[in-house]
């Protein structure tokens, strides 16, 4: 009785994303070349590869570090902003368009943006602090540099989902923690951040599962480099499937990264369900 | 009904933007090409080319603006329509994907659709990039070399003359900069970030280093030695400050603006850099001068790499003969002279001392010699394979995370199991 219903939804579903997401997998299996007219069956070929790939490795601690880093630090000034934006008497509509400009931006404009603050010689970053540093260059600063690019492009997200959570609590809640003479850190810790939780654990998810297929930055900044250090996994995957027709070893990093994100959305649902349960 | 009749009007629409001969004759052929700079001189060739064949007409496309996108798009629709009826007859290609797109299977064989020595008016690395396995795949159509750009002005100032070699290089940056005292003027500024200018950036270094990336059987760098020496002499020039260090992260686009806005001395970049040197509010006008890249020793010589693009012709094309006779035309003097007027140069050599043109861009005849001794990147189908493997370590050496020993081995690993996959 109830298929006809669940019909369209489970074909849609299925069409849109089982069926691509088996494709790459059974894709990742084979060596596929076809400017060469290579279609055979590799097994787990490409993953043994994988294993012993100095690239493949650089790339996956690269994606690692870049999540965490930019997410954390997104997290922290997104809802430092929220809160200040809370505590704003005036100017909170153009502040909040402000904000929003920059999270509207196109990821490469983003990109473009940067390519010119962090231009060597002139750029505004090195004019601002009077330094001549290779910020893109050199190996200790490129990934930091694109790392600081996402939390500026990214943060006012972070901002607005807190933010709106914010307005959400009652007066009467900290009027009750002021009665009980609570200070403003007592307050934040006890009562605004509880409230929040569910809040910043969406946001997180969203946040991290976009880190770990970060692309646009790097692939327009850096170009992966320099040494290979902020080409995160799915610049390797669009490099190998794309640039160079590996279409059976690009999937297989495809594969990688796909388990890795839905890893991640696993461990999350299982903490929001059991948020569910508790509440 | 509302529906059928939408989706019949859909489905007319569609099959209109298949028809290519309607009934009055004439044939539409459809040309891919990337966008010129400045004065396009696309559309008036194309008229010149229908004047000329009455039944034919061409609708000219273009392509995304980066390279990326271009091969992208190439790559997806010839593939995607197993090479038949992909949409476009001829089509514009950079240099190193010709070998590529033959072995795929997306070219059509020209050989036998031209004259006997149509290819010796170009220059020969122009020819050679055109050829592939004894075949000729695409006509040459443009042309850049990678050169080295020098402040006349600057060495005249203190007596030094264009240097030939690594060590006058040296020596005419530490003159020069000592007797400027100008901590904004920069010495030599080359391709360092890891894309594909890195890869012609060592390739360069390769060959004046004396040996090569791929050997005469297709083994990946065969003299390991020389080609750590090509890498340590990259780095060396940061270490020696003879470059700044931001050079690891420079493309073409970012030391030609140093350059161009007098802050560095010496410039390796393409011949396309020159015009915009010339242009009339450039502070650089008229104080540049253009001389082959430095060599390491005075015995090896140090050919500059080429890029440019060819014409091909679609194997899906319905209408072969029109679409050769369009890239016949197109790579043809009179209409690489009407190329060579803007901002394009021709691969036909003669273009270099004629008059008219000559008179328009003074540089051409100091070109022509650079790019009879310029050599194409590697000349194989599994070029991008190569390129993309090779820039990380090769970028490794430039910064000096990787000793260049270490980067040579790496790049040797990566790039043998790249070309594992293919036999």
């Amino acid at each position: 009785m109830a298929v006809p219903f669940v019909a369209p939804a489970v074909l849609v579903l299925g069409a849109l994303t089982a069926g691509p997401a088996l494709w790459v997998f059974w894709l990742s299996l084979r060596e596929r070349l076809p400017v060469f007219g290579v279609d055979r069956f590799a097994g787990l070929g490409h993953y043994a590869f994988l294993v012993t790939d100095a690239r493949f490795w650089s790339a996956t601690r690269v994606t690692v570090v870049f999540t965490i880093a930019s997410v954390a630090l997104e997290l922290a000034l997104g809802l430092g902003l929220a809160l200040a934006l809370r505590g704003q008497r005036v100017g909170r509509r153009s502040a909040m368009s402000l904000l929003l400009l920059a999270w509207a931006l196109p990821g490469v404009v983003t990109a473009r943006v940067f390519e010119w603050l962090y231009y060597p010689a002139g750029g505004l970053v090195n004019v601002a602090l009077g330094a001549q540093l290779n910020w893109l260059g050199s190996p200790a600063l490129a990934l930091p540099a694109l790392i600081a690019a996402d939390v500026w492009r990214t943060m006012p997200f972070v901002a607005l989902f807190c933010y709106a959570r914010l307005l959400t609590i009652p007066p009467a809640v900290y009027e009750a923690a002021a009665v009980d003479g609570a200070s403003r850190l007592a307050t934040f810790r006890f009562v605004t951040l509880p409230l929040l939780g569910p809040v910043l654990l969406v946001t997180l998810l969203f946040r991290k599962l976009d880190a770990l297929r970060a692309f646009d930055l790097m692939f327009v900044l850096t170009g992966g480099g320099p040494a290979g250090m902020t080409e995160t996994l799915t610049v390797y995957a669009y490099r190998s499937l794309f640039q160079t027709l590996r279409l059976g070893f690009g999937s297989a990093i495809g594969v990688v990264v796909f388990v890795l994100v839905m890893l991640v959305a696993a461990a999350y649902l299982r903490v929001l369900r059991r948020q569910e349960a508790a509440a | 009904m509302r529906v059928i009749v939408l989706a019949v009007a859909v489905l007319a629409l569609f099959s209109g933007c298949g028809e290519r001969a309607p009934s009055d004759g004439i044939v539409t052929i459809v040309f891919k090409h990337a966008r010129m700079f400045g004065d396009d001189p696309v559309p008036r060739l194309v008229a010149a080319f229908e004047a000329r064949h009455p039944g034919v007409r061409v609708k000219t496309e273009a392509l995304g603006a980066s390279s990326d996108e271009q091969h992208q798009f190439f790559v997806i629709n010839l593939e995607g329509a197993g090479g038949r009826g992909a949409g476009f007859d001829v089509v514009m290609l950079d240099v190193i994907w010709v070998p590529e797109f033959a072995r795929a299977g997306w070219l059509l064989d020209l050989t036998d659709s031209l004259a006997p020595g149509e290819l010796s008016g170009h220059f020969p690395a122009a020819a050679e990039a055109a050829r592939w396995n004894g075949r000729v795949w695409a006509l040459p159509w443009n042309f850049n070399v990678g050169l080295l750009y020098y402040r006349a002005d600057l060495l005249a100032r203190h007596g030094l003359s264009p240097p030939r070699t690594d060590a006058e290089l040296a020596r005419a940056v530490l003159t020069i900069q000592a007797a400027e005292r100008d901590p904004k003027l920069e010495g030599y500024v080359w391709q360092g970030k890891q894309y594909e200018g890195l890869v012609c950036n060592a390739l360069e270094a390769l060959w004046a280093s004396g040996t090569t990336l791929l050997g005469p059987a297709g083994e990946v760098l065969p003299d390991a030695a020389r080609a750590e020496a090509a890498l340590a002499r990259l780095r060396g020039w940061i270490e020696a400050r003879l470059s700044p260090s931001w050079v690891s992260a420079a493309d073409e686009e970012l030391t030609r603006r140093a350059f161009g806005d007098g802050r560095a001395i010496f410039l390796r970049n393409w011949f396309y850099a020159m015009d915009l040197f010339e242009d009339p509010g450039s502070p650089v006008r008229g104080k540049v001068g253009v001389a082959p890249v430095p060599r390491v020793t005075d015995g090896v010589p140090a050919p500059g790499a080429t890029g440019g693009s060819l014409l091909g012709v679609s194997r899906g094309s319905r209408h072969p003969e029109a679409a050769v006779a369009l890239a016949r035309f197109l790579a043809g003097e009179d209409a690489q002279r009407v190329l060579a007027s803007g901002s394009v140069l021709p691969t036909r050599v003669s273009l270099y001392s004629d008059p008219a043109l000559v008179a328009k861009r003074p540089h051409m005849p100091a070109f022509r010699d650079l790019a009879m001794a310029a050599r194409p990147r590697p000349v194989t189908p599994a070029y991008l394979m190569l390129s993309t493997s090779l820039q990380p370590e090769v970028s490794a050496a430039v910064v000096g995370v990787k000793s260049p020993a270490r980067a040579v081995a790496a790049a040797r690993h990566q790039l043998e199991h790249a070309l594992s996959g293919l036999q």
